[in-house]
């Protein structure tokens, strides 16, 4: 009787032992970097697929009743509340960085552009989906008029929202502005100039609402909700996206979250 | 020298003592050749990989600890058409709420609210299962999406060998005479008799369908609903969803399988530890187990 409670001790101890070994190699520089390793090979996989297949398109019968809203949801900088009030008509987004002319786009730039309107499921990285139809201006045709030089290779999206104090709707206390950066994220020239890469300024029909990420917010079917880049402020193309904010090319990839984010 | 100590120093280095396994305690008896070297490595690799997978996988669900089948999810629990769901576990203040298919259960201190180093804290699975042990979603796809090419790669080299070699056709794929057996296997396993190694060191029909399941059913079902998961999958298999029924229906069947999985594992172990255990443990490590060894639990 003894052996056996000691056997399953034993058992269930190495189990509890194993595990808090694990994440004391994650913590480790070798064991990130083992861990990182993951993210490159499937990232490497996902470049042999052809690279022209589309996310699944839906019937507007399937869009969801109620789709989400995550992340930001409100972003407080008086900036951006002064621009919800005159209804976003002094919204301008300036385009630069490694372009041979960079230039600033107003919405009414944007709307007058060849637009796409695609109904497409968004996949949380939380676990959770929604449908919803998307209309706006493909990256692609942006680009187009900006010129990148060959050496862009990332689009980099700047913008309105801190995450720390704009995930919710009541005043939350303030955060200095080291603990509450900027919002940013970035994607690849392959995926920029994806025909469903949309910069989007209507949902469903309507003007984008705030909480989606008005006025203007990156569609990117696919890869998961967290690349959907709301708020958008500004873009600018770069060689390299190490000198924004802890150097892994995003708001949430500085949090731990993969840069690919395709699975 | 206590009992648990004898056990201990028995199982690891195999000495010739310990009362629950006197078969191999005997000396002179002949050993037989049963796993080849491909079969005990990936089958510790498969350890590992899914011990992890698992336990991550745990981590992932818990950032969205809700289930329910079709392609897009119910946010509304009482939800009662196709999409209604499956699994929720939530809480309330200091209370665990677990609900399955509309029944609830107070799950307080295992599901929705459980102990962490930190003190308790509201969250579906408790912090001794999951890796990372705190609320960690990105270090957790991490060790997740590594784990799992580590998983594939290990079956495909399984697969592989075992084509090659004939291992599975010759060992794992039951023989139609062979299940006519089942039900008489099944009562000699109720009164727990086994011959695992003795007269014929094969696997036994119900072994056999057993793992035949796991390798040709439970696992690729697992890794197919997970690929399905990726956006970027989606998007090169469309197909795949429609077999699945949609992202969610996917996400609710890779849940399943897991849970299918760490069923048999319980069953695996025990069955490993009445019919043997130091004996099977050596011939999964060295190759090599004692001939007749016979269970006497």
């Amino acid at each position: 009787m003894r052996i056996k409670l000691d056997r399953r001790l034993f058992v269930g101890g190495a189990a509890g032992l194993a595990l808090a070994g694990c994440d004391r190699l994650a913590s480790t520089p070798r064991g990130k970097e083992a861990l990182n390793a993951g993210e490159a090979l499937t990232y490497d996989a996902a470049k042999l697929l052809p690279p022209n297949q589309l996310a699944p398109e839906y019937p507007a019968s399937q869009i969801s009743k109620v789709f989400k809203p995550n992340g930001s949801i409100d972003p407080k900088d008086p900036a951006y509340k002064a621009l919800v009030a005159a209804k976003f008509a002094d919204w301008s987004m300036p385009v630069g960085g490694l372009v041979e002319a960079p230039r600033s786009f107003t919405l009414a730039d944007l709307r007058a552009m060849p637009s796409r309107t695609q109904v497409t499921r968004h996949d949380c990285v939380e676990g959770w989906s929604c449908i919803g139809q998307w209309t706006g201006v493909p990256l692609s045709a942006v680009l187009a008029l900006v010129k990148p030089k060959p050496e862009a290779r990332y689009v980099v999206f700047h913008c309105y929202d801190r995450y720390g104090t704009d995930y919710t709707t009541e005043q939350a206390g303030a955060l200095d502005e080291e603990n509450n950066p900027p919002f940013y994220g970035s994607i690849g020239m392959g995926d920029a100039v994806q025909p469903q890469t949309i910069l989007a300024y209507a949902m469903n029909g309507q003007d984008l609402p705030v909480e989606h990420g008005a006025p203007l917010r990156l569609r990117i079917e696919r890869q998961l909700g967290y690349k959907n880049t709301k708020y958008i402020r500004s873009i600018e193309l770069m060689d390299s996206y190490a000198s924004l904010g802890d150097g892994k090319g995003g708001y949430w990839e500085d949090q731990g979250y993969e840069w690919y984010a395709g699975i | 020298m206590t009992d648990a100590t004898a056990e201990n120093g028995y199982a690891v280095a195999g000495a010739e003592s310990g009362a629950d396994a006197p078969a191999t305690g005997r000396r002179g008896r002949p050993l037989i050749y049963r796993h080849s070297p491909w079969v005990r490595i990936t089958h510790w690799v498969w350890v590992v990989a899914l011990f992890i997978l698992f336990t991550s996988g745990l981590q992932i669900f818990n950032a969205h600890p809700s289930l329910n089948f079709g392609n897009t999810t119910t946010f509304d629990p009482s939800e009662t058409g196709p999409g209604r769901l499956v699994l929720n576990i939530d809480n309330n203040d200091s209370t665990g709420i677990t609900q399955v298919l509309g029944h609830t259960f107070d799950t307080t201190g295992v599901l929705g609210v459980s102990k962490t180093a930190d003190g308790p804290a509201a969250r579906a699975f408790p912090s001794w299962m999951t890796l990372p042990a705190l609320q960690d979603l990105g270090s957790a796809r991490y060790w997740h999406f590594l784990f799992a090419w580590i998983l594939a790669a290990d079956g495909l080299i399984y697969l592989i060998y075992g084509l090659v070699t004939g291992h599975l056709r010759r060992d794992l794929v039951p023989r139609l005479r062979e299940l006519a057996q089942v039900p008489g296997d099944i009562v000699t396993h109720l009164r727990l008799r086994f011959s695992h190694g003795s007269d014929a060191p094969q696997y036994n029909v119900l072994q056999k369908l057993t793992y035949f399941l796991v390798l040709f059913v439970v696992l690729p079902v697992l890794v197919l609903a997970g690929l399905e998961m990726s956006p970027r999958i989606d998007a090169a298999l469309p197909w795949l969803r429609d077999v699945f029924g949609g992202r969610q229906s996917a996400r609710t069947i890779h849940f399943m399988m897991a849970w299918t999985l760490v069923a048999f594992v319980l069953v695996h172990v025990v069955m490993v530890v009445v019919s043997g255990l130091a004996n099977n443990l050596r011939s999964m490590i060295t190759g090599r187990a004692v001939a007749s060894q016979e269970s006497e639990s």
